[in-house]
Formats: C-alpha cells, structure tokens, sequence
C-alpha cells in the first residue's frame, strides 16, 4: 500500500479532536496516480480496440463484412478510375472509321499458335460478300497471326482536351485489325466505343444523384423541421410526383430540351432532369428522420441556445443519419443510369456526337441486330455490371449506415 | 371505413388537379407550339401549309389566349371525357386512342397479376430457407432482372420466341386478326403475345417485390410468438401461413402504389421496342411533334391509372388490416 499517503491531512484539527476526547480521524486519502474511469473493469486491449472505436470505424468494419458489396465497390473504383484514362486504355479512336471492317465480329485472342505458346494474337479476317443474304461475311484466317502491341503508338488523341498522345494500352499489329468486341455499322471499334461511352453513362447518375440530394435534404429538411401545415403541403406535392411514372415524365421533360442546344448543355439538361423525379424519396427519408429527432434534447437545447433553423437542420440534425443518406443516395444511381440508358434508347435523351451506353444500345434497336450482329448489344454488359454494383454496394453501405443496431 | 373512404377520396381530387397543372405546364414549356413546328417543317420541304386551317385551329383551341384559359378549356374538356383534338392525327384524341388505352390497361393489369403470382412463392421460398444455395440464386436472377435494360431483353425474348414458337414480331396479336372484331381466334393471339411484354415489364417489379416480401417475413419469423408456436408443435406450413404471412402481406398490397408507376414506365419503353398497340410508342410522337393534346391526355391517363391504383390498394389494406383502418378513422 505504498500509494497511500498516511502523513497527508491537516494536522491542527486533530489537536481539537483529541481535546474533545474523540477517536482520531482517519488519514486523509489522496491517491496521486492520474484517473481512469476504466479501472473497475479492464477491458482487454482486443476488446477496447473494438469498444472504443469510432462510428466510422464501425461502419467501416460493418461494410467490410459484407463481402459482395466490397468486390462491387471496388469494381466501382475501377471503372471510374478507368473514365480518367479512356483515351489510353482505348485501342482505337472513339470516331476513327475502319470502312473495310463495317459490322466486323468480334475477335478473340489466342495465345497458341502451332501448339506453342505465344504472345496474344488474333487472327486475320478473310471478307467476301455474300450476294444471296447480301451481307458481308468475315472469316477469321487462322493462318494470318495479328500479335496485340502493348503500350503503342496508335490513333492521336487529347487527353481531355489537355494533353495530346497517340499511346495506347493495346494497338492491332501493323496493318492488322483488334476489334476485340467487333464494329459497328460505321466500322467503329466497339470495345474502344464502350470504354468511351462509360464516361458519359457513370457521370449521369452521378450528377443526377447530386442534384436529388440537394433537392431531397432541402425540401425534406424543411417538411421535417417546420412540420404542421408546411409539412403537409410538401407531402402532397411529393405524392403528386411520385404518382407520375417515371420514364414518360422524363420522356416529356427531355422533349423540352431545345434541338439546338450543344451536346453538352444537353448532357446538363439529362442529368438535371433525372435527378428532379428521383429527389422524392430522399426528401422522404430525411422528413421521417428528422422529425423524430427534432423532439431529441440536443436539438432542444440548440434552440434554447438561439441557433437558427438552418444551422440546427445542417449542424445537428443531419450529422445525425448523413450515413442513412448517403446509402439510399447509391440506390437511386442506377435508377438513373437505367433511365438514361432508355432515354437515350427512344432518342430523347443524348444524341450521336455524345457517346453514352444507351446511344450505342439505340443502335441495337431492330430484331436484325439480335439476329445478325448481337456484339452490338455487348454496351449492356456493362450497364448491368454497374447497376448490378451500385445495388450491392447501396445494400453494404446500408447494413453499415448504422453500426450500432 | 365509410369515414376512411370519403377522406381518401377527398384527398384524390386536389392531387389530381395539381397533377393536371404539372402536365399542363410541361407540355406547354417547349418553345413554340404543334403548328410552329409544322409550318416548319412544311416550309423547309418548300411547300406551304394551310394557313387558313391553321390560323382557324389556332383561334378554335385558343392558342392565343393566355394559359390559364387554355388550362381551363383542356381540363374542363377532361372532365367530361373529352380529351382535345390530335393535329397529328387530325382527328379527337379520344378517336385516335380508342383501343390503345383499354390495352394498355389490359397489359398494365396482366403485368401486375403476373408480378404477383411470381414475387409470392419465391418470396415466401428464400425467405423460409435463408441464406440456402436456392436462396442466393433466386436474389441474385432478381437482381439480374432488375439491372437488364428492359427494352433489350425485351428484344431478346421477341427474337426468340420467333425462332423458338414461330410467334409473330411485334405487335399484341397475330397481323391477320388486324382490324378484325373480337373472335376467340383474336384473343387466344393476344394470349399468345401478351407473356412477352408482360414478362418483360414485370421482371424489374417482381425483383424488388420479392426482396420486400422476403424482409419482411424474414423480421417477422424472428418474432417470439413463432418460437412459441414452433414450440407447440404447430406444423410449419400451418404455422406459416396463419400468422407471419399475413402480417408481412400488407406491403405485398401497399406496394401497388410504387408498382404501378414502374409498370407504366416500363410498359411505354417495351411497347416503343416491339411496337404495341398501346400508348407508348403513341406517347412518343406525340412528344417529339409537339401534339401537346395527345401527350397531355396520355399523361394525365397513365398518373390517373396510378393515382386510382394506389386508392385501391388504400382501400384493400383497410379492408383487410383493422389497423390501419381504426387508426385512421379515430384520427
């Protein structure tokens, strides 16, 4: 017991005590070691680590579990990651024609060549026109090898419109063809069409998704918090869009969009219109919110305090379930990519100079294509890998959004 | 419930008048108007159009009056049935739709019983075997449903119906049964092309039905009461279906409301794809010609199918949960 200090306490009121004829007190305890609030139950350090773990963290530890939804986030970080570069990792130029190669299959790599192993190569075509089904019919020579070049010198591009190059992951060999995914009617590589497309269609429902959370938070936020007859207008302003389908109000919304208007401006157009049907059920969610946690102490004393109601909606109340937010914000992304997809499918949403999956699927739009030339409906491949994705990883970021349940 | 019903009518009424505004607005935002257009066009082919009839249609549908005069007319025209004049067509909007509403409502309706009829057993499947192999597969082919572009899966299934069961391309019936009157002949044909269409709009619908289905069955055979009775030695199957399934039913019927929106929405994309008799691909041109009558009449008929279905679906809840239909009444 060597902590305890016996000579600590004042010693004058123990003379009075004794005078008094009472039992001396006991010695005044100090213990000089710092606090620790933690010392009834010691946790073990496997323990505390996971104790005293910030929500972040948890989420963090909570998403990590859900493995699918891992593998789709990274998938993800791939693809976007991929839009950065798509003049690099494109073989050929988005527009750049090959008229000898109009509705060229698909090539595929073989990495054998007389029984040994060699570097990838496809095979040559051999082309002759069919004149009974008038259809052009391209055979692939296997005695004609076309070695895959990596990191070569292929169609010159500008690199966002910044720097130019002519470096590319993957070129055809010199005089031969890579049209790894087939071509178009124009003789355009598919594959290098998709990559660039990608660009358009991830970005869509990114800025969609943007706009309907500003859109959802502000006008939820201001049903929530005011509540009464406020509330209850914007209720009934919600379910008369909700009661719209979706995809003719769309429809009639990108119909205004002028015809003149530059490709680009109608890109903005698309997305804002996309993002102005799906805020509703963010505006949902954050209304239910915060109307339950407007009755919460910490937002009464905020009040008390004099805080204005925007501060209190922005500072206190939406900290509060941001998470909650930010997961339902990843299920309306696909939603959107899909209505775009369709859109620009009828014709109403991105027009031909703007590259996006559904302007190249507006290309498989007739039963011929499905017989003749199915590789042009390869851009939906991607389409369902990033809805696919969006979904999962939405589902991971939801379970996670609350770590404590 | 009588209380219940005349409330929830009341509240339809402002809903679709505010809705009314909204299409009104929107079809009348593009720049110009259908003649405008026309005219246009007339003149960049180098003909002349009819000005006289023009300026006459013109004075008739009050383009030159102020908006909300022309909002008056139009609505005012709705409610007696009169859904305005189609220059497209050059003839009533209501001529023009005819048939096409009523198949369009035949296959919206046809797509929701399907729907159902798919969603409940594999909801009530991969809910009673949780996390089994079947279980995973079924989620995932609903995910996959819902991530297909419909439009293109819809031109698959036609593809291959052709080539597998020689059924005819497009359309909702065999070509010769075309403007003939109803036979059985004609409605077997539309039997035999329906499922396409149907398959395909419900696909997307069916996957997010059977996920809620699943939840919410799943949260409710987790309760204690279906230990207990489990303990009991009720059979399973007796089990299941007195007690969780029902209480995990009531989204099944709630959900028309978010349903039938989806089902429009698909149904105009699938019908454009493989040129159905309905009003999709009517909805289109309208849209693209600027014949702000049809589009508006077509918009305000697809939110008044929606709006009339979630009134239903309230009604059936009510019907069947004494909840709901106490709780409302009394407050």
């Amino acid at each position: 017991m060597s902590e305890l200090d016996l000579t600590a306490g004042p010693a004058a009121p123990e003379k009075a005590r004794e005078a008094a004829g009472l039992a001396p007190a006991l010695p005044h305890y100090v213990s000089r070691e710092p606090f620790d609030p933690y010392a009834v139950d010691r946790m073990t350090p496997a323990q505390e680590r996971f104790y005293r773990a910030s929500p972040r963290l948890l989420m963090w530890w909570r998403f990590r579990r859900h493995k699918v939804a891992v593998a789709s986030g990274f998938l993800l970080l791939v693809f976007y990651v991929a839009i950065v570069f798509c003049e690099f990792l494109a073989p050929y130029a988005l527009d750049s024609r090959h008229t000898d190669f109009i509705y060229a299959p698909p090539q595929s790599v073989h990495i054998f060549y007389d029984g040994r192993l060699v570097r990838p190569y496809v095979e040559g075509f051999d082309y002759h026109l069919d004149m009974t089904d008038l259809r052009r019919v391209y055979i692939a020579d296997p005695k004609k090898p076309e070695p895959i070049r990596f990191l070569c010198r292929g169609d010159p591009y500008s690199w966002w419109g910044v720097a130019a190059g002519d470096i590319h992951l993957l070129c055809p060999s010199r005089g031969g063809t890579l049209f790894l995914l087939g071509t178009d009617r124009l003789g355009r590589d598919m594959l290098s069409r998709i990559i660039y497309g990608a660009r358009i269609s991830l970005t869509v429902g990114l800025i969609g998704v943007a706009v309907s959370f500003t859109l959802g938070i502000l006008v939820g936020g201001i049903a929530g918090y005011y509540g009464g007859w406020t509330d209850l207008l914007i209720q009934r302003g919600i379910e008369v869009v909700q009661s719209f389908p979706h995809l003719p109000l769309w429809m009639a919304l990108a119909a205004i969009l002028p015809v003149t208007w530059s490709p680009v401006l109608v890109y903005f157009g698309i997305t804002i219109i996309l993002g102005m049907i799906e805020w509703t059920h963010l505006a949902r969610a954050v209304r239910g919110k915060l109307l339950s946690l407007r009755e919460e102490d910490f937002c009464t004393a905020a009040v008390l305090m004099g805080a204005r109601p925007a501060r209190i909606i922005g500072r206190h109340l939406l900290p509060s379930f941001m998470s909650h937010l930010i997961a339902s914000a990843t299920l309306t992304i696909p939603s959107m990519i899909l209505g775009e997809t369709a859109l620009s499918f009828l014709g109403l949403g991105l027009r031909p100079p703007i590259t996006s999956w559904g302007v190249l699927l507006s290309e498989a739009q007739n039963i011929s294509v499905v017989a003749l030339y199915p590789w042009l409906m390869l851009p939906v491949i991607p389409v369902i890998l990033t809805v696919l994705a969006f979904n999962f990883l939405g589902d991971g970021l939801r379970d996670a959004a609350d770590p404590y349940h | 419930m009588l209380g219940y019903l005349v409330r929830r009518i009341l509240i339809m009424i402002p809903t679709l008048i505010a809705i009314s505004i909204v299409i009104f607005v929107i079809i009348n935002l593009p720049p110009g108007n259908y003649f405008t257009t026309y005219i246009a066009e007339l003149q960049s082919q180098g003909e002349h159009a009819n000005l006289a009839k023009i300026a006459f249609l013109e004075k008739e549908y009050g383009f030159n009056k102020p908006l909300w005069e022309q909002y008056l007319y139009w609505a005012g025209g709705l409610l007696h049935g009169n859904m305005g004049f189609s220059f497209l067509y050059d003839e009533p909007v209501s001529r023009v739709v005819g048939d096409r509403l009523m198949m369009t409502f035949l296959v919206s309706f046809t797509t929701i019983l399907f729907t159902y009829f798919v969603a409940f057993p594999i909801g009530v499947y991969s809910a009673t075997h949780q996390y089994s192999l079947s279980d995973y597969a079924l989620t995932f082919l609903g995910f996959l449903g819902l991530a297909t572009p419909s439009f293109l899966f819809a031109l698959v299934l036609v593809y291959l119906a052709h080539v597998w069961f020689g059924i005819s391309i497009g359309g909702l019936m065999d070509p010769r049964y075309l403007d003939k009157p109803w036979s059985w002949g004609k409605a077997l044909s539309v039997f035999a092309h329906i499922w396409i269409p149907v398959i395909v709009i419900g696909t997307a619908g069916t996957a997010a039905m059977i996920r809620r289905l699943r939840a919410n069955l799943l949260d409710e055979l987790q309760k204690q009461y279906v230990v207990t009775a489990r303990a009991k030695g009720l059979p399973p199957l007796k089990l299941l279906f007195k007690y969780p399934l029902r209480l995990a039913l009531n989204p099944f019927i709630s959900d028309i409301g978010s349903l039938l929106p989806h089902v429009i929405s698909g149904a105009v994309v699938v019908s454009v794809v493989m040129s159905l008799p309905t009003t999709g691909p009517m909805l289109l041109d309208a849209l693209r010609s600027q014949d702000m009558y049809l589009a508006g009449s077509f918009l305000m008929f697809m939110a008044f199918l929606t709006v009339v279905g979630v009134f239903l679906s309230d009604l059936a809840l009510a019907a069947l949960d004494p909840r709901i239909r106490f709780h409302t009444t009394a407050g």
